[in-house]
């Protein structure tokens, strides 16, 4: 279970980006955040694993606080919470198994991180993952040498490896084309219920959250104006979200599989 | 007439206004006053000058035909010069890495390194190889040691600023990635910043191993081994065409060391 | 191509930077041979490298502190580097032009390509010292044989860029001029130059600096300037005066560094 209470994030001195932001996550549910660039979405999920430190509230996951966590403590927490990132984040000089086993570096050690000796237990979670989303036969090729789609498999499965106890998803399908996105949104969607795992996507397109989630949150100016299900998610959630622009409209009726892009009408 | 002419101005200078102009006329003018000032006051006999043609010229005659006899001392010495700059190269890696990694500004552990690893950088980069030699020539005695440790000295700079730049470019979000799964500092170095910056670590190797080369002809003019150690004594014997001999050597050793660098550029990179 | 997921208890190994096993190893011994041989045939003088430590001692204990008394011995070698390195300078990047003419495929007929490419290949095979002991024992000692020295090395540096810009401009305006029926050098003047003058102006700028470093060492082998004051400071054991030469060297070269990057920058 997540529980995230009076969480703040300012950076500097300006405008705090999170407004003391409450949210509860329990069991394996899907919750997609939704909200306009800028409205903190990224920098929520980035708080729970604490790439960006909080400024202050508490994150729990399982009963365990997050914040304040310093050194090898605070990497035992990173490695049961699992992140897919936007753009993918692979190192593409390495390989896609390099890439996959380095989802286990919390858990081995140094040497046998550098000298790619990962026990035989990883080695066969890793072949089992890549074959679930069909990449096991890439396992010796480059990283950079696949595309878009097959690269965020590798990050999922990267994920995947760590054991996580809830998986976070920053944008997954923002760098895809329509038809992969949908694919990547599938998978993430039944790895939840097959694993039991509960995950939380970061997400521009409204349509494939309300096609693909149990839940749907939305933010804007870090407060939370949403919290429901999506079909209680109506036009009049989504202009409290985006501000009424003029073209959402478009959002709400598009078919899932068409790719909303509200970032881009911001202009008149 | 004042705007005719300025539009005129205007139409054959597009590219200056008048600003621009005044400033271009000023650099000139600043520029001929020094070359006036240094061709006056430079302390040179100007009848040299209009001999110094001659003096070329006829030092060229004694120079040929180049003089083979020595040329078995001369190759070995060739490849003395060879070993110090490839040993050299190879030693400096040791030291120029961490270096680079302290004096990035993404990697280093804080400002106290930072500001120490920018310090050795920019010491060995102002010193050149050859006033480097001169200390280590003083300090080891003449030797081969001294002109390893001067290339060393120079290379450091070079490799490790280089390095530093690159490591400054990588991607950070393989570095974020690899945070998230719980991975420590040297691990995430490891996996994230190593792959990024290994092909910019070979070419700059290969690079500096073909400046060490030219580096290490000179070092033996101030005793430091290698070729330069016969150049200076067939000089001070005025064996003119023994000069040459040396000189025809050190083209074809720096095409050769082109050449390989050349072919290891296509071969790893 | 056979998937890798049949074989029982799944294995992975990181694959080798170079594949073919001989190579590899081959490699790895020729590396040992190589630092064996190198080492072995190496004249090292150990009794005299033994004395180094307490030598070093003894230099850097004279060495500090620095003393500047004899600042007017300083600043004529400084005077005189510049003076080296301005008219260096000057002559080098005039005479790099038609240099680079004569070093360009494109413009120049084949034999005249072939000696302004063999020009330019013989002044970058030497390294300054060398030329400059060359002219020191040709027209004797003083900044002449700095300044033919560094002459020759802008050329080289100068030329060889050049040339190479040279080989890239915009055939289209050279056959505009051709077509005009102007004649070679017209079209050169017209064409090229205006082609590679911001270039040029970078260069200079550049060969400057440059220039100025390199002053500082012909002067070791008797060609003028600072160099030269060094030395006899080294070789009469003045180290603290020496070391006072060093510092000001250093400065003097981080200042016209910083101001040709500034100009550099201001340019392009």
């Amino acid at each position: 279970m997540l529980e995230i209470s009076k969480l703040v994030k300012r950076y500097g001195r300006d405008e705090p980006v999170l407004k003391e932001l409450d949210l509860k996550v329990e069991g394996s549910s899907v919750v997609s955040i939704v909200g306009a660039s800028g409205a903190g979405k990224s920098t929520m999920l980035r708080c729970i694993n604490r790439l960006v430190e909080p400024t202050s509230g508490s994150i729990k996951l399982n009963g365990n606080e997050l914040v304040n966590l310093r050194g090898g403590e605070l990497r035992r927490a990173r490695r049961k919470i699992g992140m897919v990132f936007q753009g993918f984040n692979l190192i593409d000089r390495l390989t896609v198994m390099e890439n996959v086993l380095a989802g286990r570096l919390g858990y081995v050690n140094l040497f046998q991180a550098i000298t790619r000796r990962y026990p035989q237990s990883d080695i066969e979670r890793a072949f089992s993952l890549m074959e679930r989303v069909g990449i096991a036969h890439y396992a010796n090729k480059r990283a950079d040498e696949l595309s878009g789609g097959e690269r965020q498999r590798v990050g999922v499965v990267r994920a995947l490896m760590q054991e996580p106890e809830i998986l976070l998803a920053d944008e997954p399908t923002a760098s895809l084309d329509p038809r992969t996105s949908e694919q990547i949104m599938k998978l993430l969607q039944s790895l939840a219920s097959e694993l039991s795992l509960p995950v939380l996507i970061n997400i521009h397109n409204v349509a494939q959250a309300k096609a693909y989630t149990e839940r749907i949150v939305g933010l804007r100016h870090g407060r939370m104006i949403f919290d429901g299900l999506p079909a209680d998610f109506d036009k009049e959630a989504l202009d409290a979200i985006y501000g009424g622009i003029e073209t959402a409209e478009d959002e709400i009726t598009e078919e899932p599989g068409r790719s909303g892009r509200e970032a881009a009408h911001d202009a008149p | 007439m004042v705007n005719h002419a300025d539009t005129l101005a205007d139409r054959v200078w597009q590219r200056y206004n008048r600003k621009e102009r005044l400033i271009r006329y000023g650099v000139l003018l600043v520029t001929v006053m020094v070359v006036y000032w240094a061709v006056r006051d430079i302390d040179i006999f100007w009848p040299w000058v209009w001999d110094a043609p001659n003096q070329i010229s006829s030092l060229g005659a004694r120079m040929w035909p180049p003089d083979p006899s020595r040329l078995a001392a001369i190759v070995s010495a060739l490849l003395e010069t060879v070993h110090i700059a490839t040993l050299a190269t190879a030693l400096t890696i040791f030291i120029a890495l961490p270096v680079s990694y302290i004096a990035a500004q993404n990697t280093t552990p804080n400002r106290a390194c930072l500001w120490l690893g920018r310090f050795i950088l920019v010491a060995s980069r102002s010193v050149n190889t050859i006033i480097w030699a001169l200390l280590f020539v003083a300090i080891f005695g003449p030797g081969v040691l001294a002109g390893i440790l001067a290339i060393m000295f120079r290379s450091i700079g070079f490799i490790g600023k280089l390095m530093g730049e690159a490591i400054e470019e990588i991607d950070r979000r393989p570095v974020e990635a690899m945070e998230a799964t719980g991975a420590s500092k040297a691990k995430v170095i490891a996996y994230a910043i190593v792959p990024q910056v290994m092909p910019a670590f070979f070419a700059i190797v290969i690079l500096r191993w073909d400046i060490n080369i030219r580096e290490s002809t000179v070092l033996g003019l101030v005793g430091a081994g290698g070729i330069g150690v016969i150049l200076q004594g067939a000089i001070d014997t005025f064996a003119w065409p023994t000069v040459a001999t040396i000189l025809i050597a050190i083209v074809v050793l720096v095409l050769i060391g082109e050449a390989v660098t050349g072919l290891l550029r296509r071969k790893v990179l | 191509m056979t998937p890798p997921d049949h074989a029982a208890p799944r294995t992975w190994r990181k694959p080798p930077f170079i594949a073919n096993p001989l190579l590899r190893y081959g490699l790895w011994l020729v590396v040992i041979v190589y630092l064996v041989w190198a080492f072995g045939s190496l004249p090292f003088n150990w009794a005299r490298i033994s004395e180094g430590l307490p030598r070093a001692a003894r230099i850097f204990g004279g060495g500090f502190p620095p003393s500047f008394e004899r600042s007017g011995l300083l600043i004529t070698g400084f005077k005189e580097s510049f003076q080296i390195a301005i008219l260096a300078t000057l002559l080098g990047v005039a005479l790099s032009i038609p240099f680079a003419v004569m070093a360009a495929k494109n413009v120049a007929p084949k034999p005249i390509y072939l000696l302004g490419r063999a020009v330019i290949i013989i002044s970058r095979s030497f390294h300054p010292v060398i030329v400059a002991i060359l002219f020191v024992a040709a027209v004797g000692f003083g900044p002449l044989a700095g300044i033919l020295t560094l002459t020759i090395y802008s050329i080289g540096f100068v030329g060889k860029l050049l040339a190479e810009e040279i080989e890239e401009i915009d055939w289209g305006q050279v056959e505009a001029m051709k077509a005009a029926g102007a004649g070679y050098l017209a079209t050169l003047i017209y064409a090229v130059f205006p082609q590679i003058l911001p270039r040029q102006v970078g260069l200079s700028m550049y060969q400057l600096d440059s220039n100025l470093r390199a002053s500082a060492v012909v002067g070791i082998v008797g060609a003028g300037g600072i160099g030269g004051t060094l030395m006899n400071a080294f070789g009469r054991y003045d180290y603290d005066f020496a070391f006072a030469i060093l510092l000001t060297i250093i400065a003097v070269i981080l200042v016209s560094e910083g101001i040709s990057g500034w100009v550099r920058k201001k340019i392009w």
